[in-house]
């Protein structure tokens, strides 16, 4: 393996790693800042006692998507250093500004929260978690503002003296079309991670609670959870099915070659089929290609709104970019990559649906389950919304390929900025490093998944209790959790590392 | 002033900021285990810094996003150059950040210690590399006619930059044990105090042997000495302060000398970002290594609003937290037990 090839796989393996965290922070973040509201207003504690327990599971979380985040940051300038130097004027910008825009906010707000308990009037520390919540979107935002710049640049020119792409237009770059449908598809499936991760998490609990006989417990406390995380299932599912709908109409323009890599459409046709199933060999070439089961004209359906419509085929492509771009290069993706994790993608998203119409039937008006089905599809579905996410991106990242800046056949596009993958990678740093690092992160990110995956299994199958152990003392406890300006000076901290 | 070399200011100020502000993080993680003689001092130790590490660590962030918005030739050359000195301070400030959080999550003393190894050297270790990097920075390295750096491993551990390296360690250090002397009471304070007071003498040989070297040897600039003499008064108020257990004083005196040093570093390499000591030629400058006048003007409008506030709300941060701690208030461990099924299950 080369230089290349061994960043390549350090890219792969930190980002897709990084993107395990992520979408919970995001889509976790709103709905405790919900829970901790639903408490300031009404004063119900079931809610207080919910804010805390997934409170605590959402900062095991946040403490890895933190860390892994500023791998992120530095690799650009470690292994990718000619793109760097190719698309900094453009690409440095937004990551600059959500640094300060929402990485800040982020992180002072998440400490004023954890330790800010007792210290800060109530709907002051309430502010604090909403900061958060926001925040962590801005940083989507802003992040995704940069990554769409690469999958179809705009708002840019190509400087042929200094040889990399400079900014005209940063309004453009901060409303490209590819940022808008990629910001709203990765929001809604953060949120289906997180809807789906409390509906888990909180079904599961039901049934646990019922079981051991404490169903006023499962009424109270998790059932409204559950309930949360459900809706937010059906709201979030239905975001993420119109925005990735979009984002596939935009793609056809924008990126062609990815989409007919994800139906591993080799010739162009009209009323193109969306295949189910299809065998190929691992050549990565069309000759291999066989497919099994397909629902006609879907395809140019999803592509061009047109059953009829007409889709090019790799083949096609790969003839026009030559053209174009030069020959000696292979255009195409990984073509069983492409086709694979796009439909596990969306394979996988579907067992979110299942559980919140599973849980709204079984939780309706009012009741509880101690059904032991709906607690193994609880358990069942927690991962999967994580599983497709991470596919998702997986996709989106390998079916540029070999671009690392695609260049644009839509118009509104800027065709002269193009980078090709192994045009971007250092050219001063020798594999032996890379192989370090590669070696040092998967090491470090191993025993941490270890740590992170006990960590939230242990906090979530201990339950409320865990959580909230100055609550179960009762309601005469001398320090009352509702703040409200600063405790005595003897007084214990109400939360302390 | 173009817009480049104001960006160079807004970079350096950053850099300020971070070293500043995380400097102290780093001497409190390094000292946690000399300063503590039983676990409810480490936590005590731990929680003076808990609301506001990780905000002062995205100072670093933004450090590193700044220089790649504004000087991308920069950030390229200084990032893919420093390889394996960046791969190991990123693996440390992993191992750091997690360790925080997780701490105290599992109430197991095996537990417990090895997460203190993290934050002992997840602490240690960076404070040590970014004095060797900002010392080689300084110092200059070998750079080819198109900006790449080829500098061997060897070639970084001169004996300036390793006193680079020791600077930073002993003013973080030295930072470290005077925000906890700041911000405990008791016990505490006085160990941290004395600890402070006996690290200011080491602190101020090593500190002010380099200020003068890097004056000497590498500015070309007069104006820098400035730099130098606010650093040495700076070392003489830590000195006498800490001796005095004025802790405000030592404090702010010590956040001085962090930053004076920062200018005299930004100082010195002005007008390069990254001198060449094989070739001047070769030198990496603010105007060849900077983005286009568009690209800075949106990042100064973008900084101008938002830099104020973030003072300002960390500032707040600081204030809701000012209370000084003690073991007192430390209360009983909440994680949970160490074996699974003990909490349920």
């Amino acid at each position: 393996m080369d230089t290349l090839d061994l960043a390549r796989w350090q890219f792969a393996i930190v980002t897709v790693y990084h993107f395990i965290f992520v979408p919970l922070t995001i889509g976790l973040a709103p709905l405790v800042a919900i829970m901790q509201t639903m408490w300031v207003r009404t004063g119900n504690e079931s809610w207080l006692k919910l804010t805390k327990f997934f409170g605590k599971l959402l900062l095991i979380n946040f403490a890895l998507g933190v860390v892994t985040g500023i791998v992120q940051e530095f690799q650009f300038g470690m292994n990718w250093s000619e793109y760097s130097r190719f698309v900094g004027d453009v690409f440095g910008a937004p990551l600059a500004i959500e640094g300060l825009a929402a990485f800040f906010f982020e992180s002072t707000f998440l400490g004023l929260w954890i330790f800010g308990w007792d210290k800060l009037p109530k709907k002051v520390h309430l502010a604090c978690i909403w900061i958060v919540a926001v925040a962590t979107n801005i940083s989507a935002y802003f992040i995704l503002a940069a990554n769409s710049w690469m999958q179809h640049p705009v708002g840019a020119v190509y400087n042929e003296s200094t040889g990399r792409a400079e900014m005209t237009d940063f309004g453009a770059v901060m409303t490209n079309n590819t940022l808008l449908a990629a910001y709203s598809h990765t929001v809604a499936s953060a949120l289906l991670v997180g809807g789906t991760f409390v509906a888990g998490v909180a079904g599961w609990w039901i049934v646990k609670s019922v079981r051991a006989g404490d169903r006023e417990t499962a009424r109270t406390i998790y059932r409204p959870a559950a309930i949360l995380g459900m809706v937010t299932i059906v709201i979030a599912g239905a975001g993420v099915a119109a925005s990735g709908d979009w984002q596939a109409k935009l793609m056809y323009e924008q990126q062609p070659m990815k989409m007919s890599a994800a139906e591993a459409l080799c010739e162009g046709e009209n009323g193109a089929a969306f295949s189910i199933l299809t065998i190929g060999d691992l050549s990565n070439s069309c000759e291999g290609v066989d497919h099994i089961l397909t629902v006609p004209g879907l395809t140019s359906f999803l592509g061009t709104g047109d059953f009829d419509g007409y889709l090019p085929g790799v083949q096609d492509l790969q003839t026009e970019y030559e053209a174009a771009y030069g020959e000696g290069v292979d255009y195409q993706p990984n073509l069983a990559l492409t086709y694979w994790s796009f439909r596990l993608m969306i394979g996988f998203a579907v067992f979110s649906g299942l559980l919140a119409v599973a849980g709204l039937w079984l939780l309706r008006r009012g009741r509880v389950t101690e059904n032991r089905w709906f607690a193994r599809l609880c358990l069942l579905a927690l991962p999967m919304p994580f599983v497709a996410a991470s596919f998702g991106w997986i996709f989106t990242e390998t079916g540029r390929q070999p671009w690392v800046v695609v260049p644009n056949p839509d118009p509104n596009g800027v065709d002269a900025i193009r980078l090709l993958t192994q045009d971007g990678v250092s050219s001063s740093v020798v594999a032996g490093e890379v192989i370090a690092a590669t070696v040092t992160f998967t090491v470090l990110y191993t025993v941490l998944a270890v740590v992170w995956f006990t960590l939230m299994r242990r906090y979530a199958s201990a339950g409320i209790a865990a959580t909230s152990p100055a609550l179960a003392s009762g309601p005469d406890r001398p320090d009352s959790p509702d703040g409200g300006g600063d405790s005595s000076d003897d007084a214990p901290l109400s939360f302390a590392y | 002033m173009d817009l480049p070399q104001l960006w160079f200011v807004i970079v350096a100020f950053f850099w300020l900021g971070y070293l500043v502000l995380e400097g102290f993080d780093f001497g409190v993680g390094m000292l946690m285990r000399p300063l503590s003689r039983n676990d409810t001092d480490r936590r005590l130790i731990i929680n003076t810094i808990g609301p506001v590490w990780d905000g002062n660590e995205v100072w670093v962030i933004v450090a590193g996003a700044a220089t790649f918005a504004a000087f991308p030739e920069w950030y390229a050359t200084m990032f893919s150059g420093f390889y394996l000195p960046l791969l190991v301070i990123l693996a440390a400030l992993i191992m750091r950040g997690v360790a925080f959080e997780f701490r105290g999550k599992i109430n197991d003393d095996t537990w417990r210690a090895r997460w203190d190894w993290a934050i002992t050297l997840g602490s240690w270790i960076p404070a040590i590399m970014w004095g060797l990097a900002f010392a080689n920075l300084v110092r200059g390295v070998e750079l080819t006619a198109d900006h790449q750096m080829v500098s061997s491993l060897t070639d970084l551990l001169s004996p300036y930059a390793l006193l680079g390296a020791a600077t930073t360690t002993l003013l973080f250090a030295t930072h470290g044990a005077i925000f906890l002397a700041l911000k405990t009471a008791g016990e505490m304070r006085d160990r941290a105090g004395r600890l402070a007071a006996l690290l200011a003498v080491p602190t101020t040989v090593v500190a002010g042997a380099f200020a003068v070297w890097t004056q000497l040897a590498h500015s070309a600039h007069d104006w820098t000495w400035a730099a130098v003499v606010i650093a040495a008064v700076g070392l003489v108020v830590v000195l006498v302060a800490t001796r005095a257990r004025r802790e405000g004083w030592a404090f702010g005196a010590s956040a001085l000398v962090i930053a004076a040093a920062v200018v005299l570093i930004f100082g010195t390499l002005f007008p390069n970002v990254m001198p060449a000591i094989n070739d001047p030629a070769n030198s990496l400058t603010i105007a060849n290594a900077s983005s286009t006048d568009y690209t800075l003007t949106i990042m100064t409008w973008v900084s101008a609003f938002l830099t104020p506030l973030i003072i300002g709300y960390q500032g707040w941060t600081y204030w809701v937290f000012r209370k000084r701690l003690t073991a007192e208030v430390i209360p009983p461990h909440a994680g949970l037990p160490a074996r699974a099924g003990a909490d349920g299950e």
